[in-house]
């Protein structure tokens, strides 16, 4: 029972194909299957750290506040993420730009908070961020993996096909993240509902 | 959003959700200063340490550098620790101690956002011998070839930047031509499918050294290793003016 | 880039580099709103405007720190203010114009956590933009979200009565919508602005 709270995010209840919540980081960022990993980390991070504090501090505040209270807990730990990534990597910083501070307004991290940390336990929340925050994660790389096999010829910069391959450039460009994003969530309500 | 669930708190008065607010505001705050402070020494050796690896990427040769900003009057003087004087220039010195060249930022739109770069400008060649991209959002794949494709960076081993006689003005500003077509010393040959990025790097590069060489050039003797003479009466500042 | 023209800017947040089509920026409310053209070109009208006043608060606090030299906190302050000035612009709507606010009012809560708002905010302070700079960025970007949005709607009000496949119905086929209006904005790149 307390699994399930981990297994929906992954799949029942993914947060990109199913939910379609938090789509602007995730089609900005997702032409490099890196650049998709390092952003999906990121957020689960931020999701389930701003999940355990709300949980924490949910008989705290009152609700009257509450949005505006788990806006500044989220934008805290966005903060601290950007700090963090720039002193691992500034390359990878750089790739990622001024998406990883819109982590804050992803949707998804406020709705969680709102919809499931405000009245529930530490624990159950930090599996619900944690199964939410890879959920999202599996998703974003599953777009960023198509995007840069087709548009480039490489997963994680490695050369995948034959030098004559031609990459398909359109892939890497913004409406190649509207396509890749749609055929993902034809598929998946496809694989959910096979007698749709 | 869903319905709101019933909170413990039922009637908040304003001290209970000032009290929240207060507190929650002051720790974020607390940890984001820890945070910052705690990671600054790193992200700032990591700028350094990229900056000084573009400075000696782009004046091949160079075996130390040294920073000098321009002071009120035009005239360069070794930058402080964390300046972040836009003018700033970087100069590189071989083994011996001679001036190789200078190392410029520059910065302007590319296809989508911001492109940071830094030239190398070879002062007595008058020619950029070396072009860095600091800082780019380009398309991975297409606009970001710009940095890889040796076809396009041959443009810079040797790019004519030459003054014009009376030292106001380049005497043929950069252009960029279409790829394989280049002819004159000063154009940049672009790059299929990175077009606007090539177009972009090509006039930064073209107001950049419009407006900074003529005044840098005036002065060169500002750069020259400190332990010889001041630079003062170098013949290349006798009663020059700075261009605007 | 300080000696951009004020019209390049504008052009350019708003057909080059669309918010919506390009960046991704504030693709909830573009998907939710943009079934009928009327709520479509209501909601664009209040995004732009909450645009500008984000984008002059936001000037405001970066001057203040950069005068006190804590870039650190520039994120939370950024939120915190554009959550609140929302708050405020609603009270104030609801008080002097009724009628403004019945038909803006719904959407001004669902603009404090969208993203094109943070973006524009965030995007004119790395770029350096000076105060009248920010604002014909915030006036393009604002009227590239509004056409980005009336465009989409009058796209799925005529897709509305068409035989789409079942699993391509909804999200996804907006999502092909959005794909193909962003390659057609690719186009005006070549403007060279």
């Amino acid at each position: 029972m307390n699994a399930d709270e981990f297994w929906k995010g992954l799949w029942r209840e993914n947060p990109i194909f199913v939910q379609v919540l938090g789509m602007c980081p995730a089609l900005a960022v997702s032409n490099t299957a890196r650049n998709a990993l390092a952003m999906g980390l990121a957020t689960l991070f931020v999701l389930v750290a701003s999940n355990a504090v709300v949980a924490l501090l949910r008989d705290f505040v009152p609700k009257q506040v509450r949005i505006a209270t788990f806006i500044l807990i989220i934008a805290t730990f966005v903060t601290v993420v950007d700090y963090t990534i720039q002193a691992v990597s500034l390359e990878l910083h750089r790739a990622l730009g001024a998406f990883i501070s819109l982590i804050v307004v992803n949707c998804l991290i406020l709705g969680r908070a709102e919809a499931f940390a405000s009245r529930n336990g530490i624990g159950r929340s930090i599996l619900d961020g944690a199964g939410m925050g890879l959920g999202f994660t599996l998703a974003l790389f599953c777009l960023g993996a198509v995007r840069e096999i087709l548009g480039s010829g490489s997963l994680f910069g490695v050369a995948l096909f034959h030098a004559e391959f031609q990459p398909w450039v359109i892939m890497l460009l913004p409406s190649g993240g509207f396509f890749t994003l749609a055929a993902w969530l034809m598929l998946f309500s496809r694989w959910r509902a096979p007698d749709a | 959003m869903s319905t709101p669930a019933p909170l413990p708190t039922a009637d908040p008065s304003a001290w209970s959700m000032a009290r929240a607010l207060v507190g929650v505001g002051l720790v974020c705050g607390l940890l984001i200063v820890f945070v910052y402070e705690a990671t600054r020494p790193t992200i700032e050796r990591a700028r350094a340490e990229a900056l000084r690896r573009a400075v000696f990427e782009v004046l091949p040769g160079a075996a130390s550098s040294q920073s000098f900003e321009p002071d009120e009057n035009g005239r360069y003087i070794p930058a402080g620790a964390n300046s972040s004087s836009e003018e700033i220039v970087h100069a590189g010195y071989d083994t011996d101690g001679r001036l190789v060249g200078l190392a410029l930022d520059a910065a302007g739109m590319g296809y989508q956002d911001v492109i940071r770069l830094l030239y190398g400008y070879a002062t007595e060649a008058e020619a950029i011998i070396g072009v860095q991209v600091l800082e780019s959002r380009e398309t991975p794949g297409l606009g970001d070839r710009v940095e890889s494709d040796p076809g396009f960076q041959a443009n810079f081993e040797r790019l004519d930047v030459s003054l014009a006689a009376d030292g106001q003005t380049i005497l043929h500003p950069i252009e960029v031509v279409k790829p394989g077509e280049k002819q004159h010393p000063w154009q940049i040959d672009g790059l299929t499918g990175a077009t606007i990025t090539s177009n972009a790097i090509g006039s930064i590069l073209r107001v950049s050294t419009l407006a900074r060489l003529p005044a840098i050039h005036a002065r060169l003797g500002d750069f020259e290793p400190k332990d010889s003479e001041p630079g003062d009466s170098e013949p290349g500042d006798s009663g020059k003016e700075v261009a605007p | 880039m300080p000696d951009q023209g004020l019209g390049s800017i504008f052009l350019n947040a708003c057909l080059i580099n669309n918010f919506v089509l390009a960046y991704f920026l504030g693709l909830c409310p573009f998907l939710g709103v943009s079934n009928r053209l009327e709520t479509a070109v209501r909601m664009g009208g209040a995004v732009s405007f909450v645009m500008l006043v984000a984008s002059v608060c936001s000037f405001g606090i970066e001057r203040v720190l950069v005068a006190i030299d804590a870039p650190y906190l520039r994120l939370i302050s950024f939120i915190v203010v554009i959550a609140s000035t929302v708050q405020l612009v609603e009270m104030f709507i609801r008080k002097t114009s009724p009628a403004l606010f019945r038909s803006l009012g719904i959407f001004l809560p669902l603009i404090t956590t969208n993203c094109a708002i943070l973006g524009l905010a965030l995007f004119q302070t790395n770029k350096g933009y000076d105060f009248a700079q920010s604002i014909a960025y915030a006036l393009g970007a604002g009227a590239g979200f509004t056409l980005a949005l009336v465009l989409m709607a009058g796209l799925r009000e005529k897709l509305e009565l068409a035989p789409v496949p079942d699993p391509v119905r909804g999200t996804a086929l907006a999502l092909v919508l959005a794909g193909i209006l962003s390659m057609a904005f690719m186009g005006f790149a070549g403007l060279g602005v």
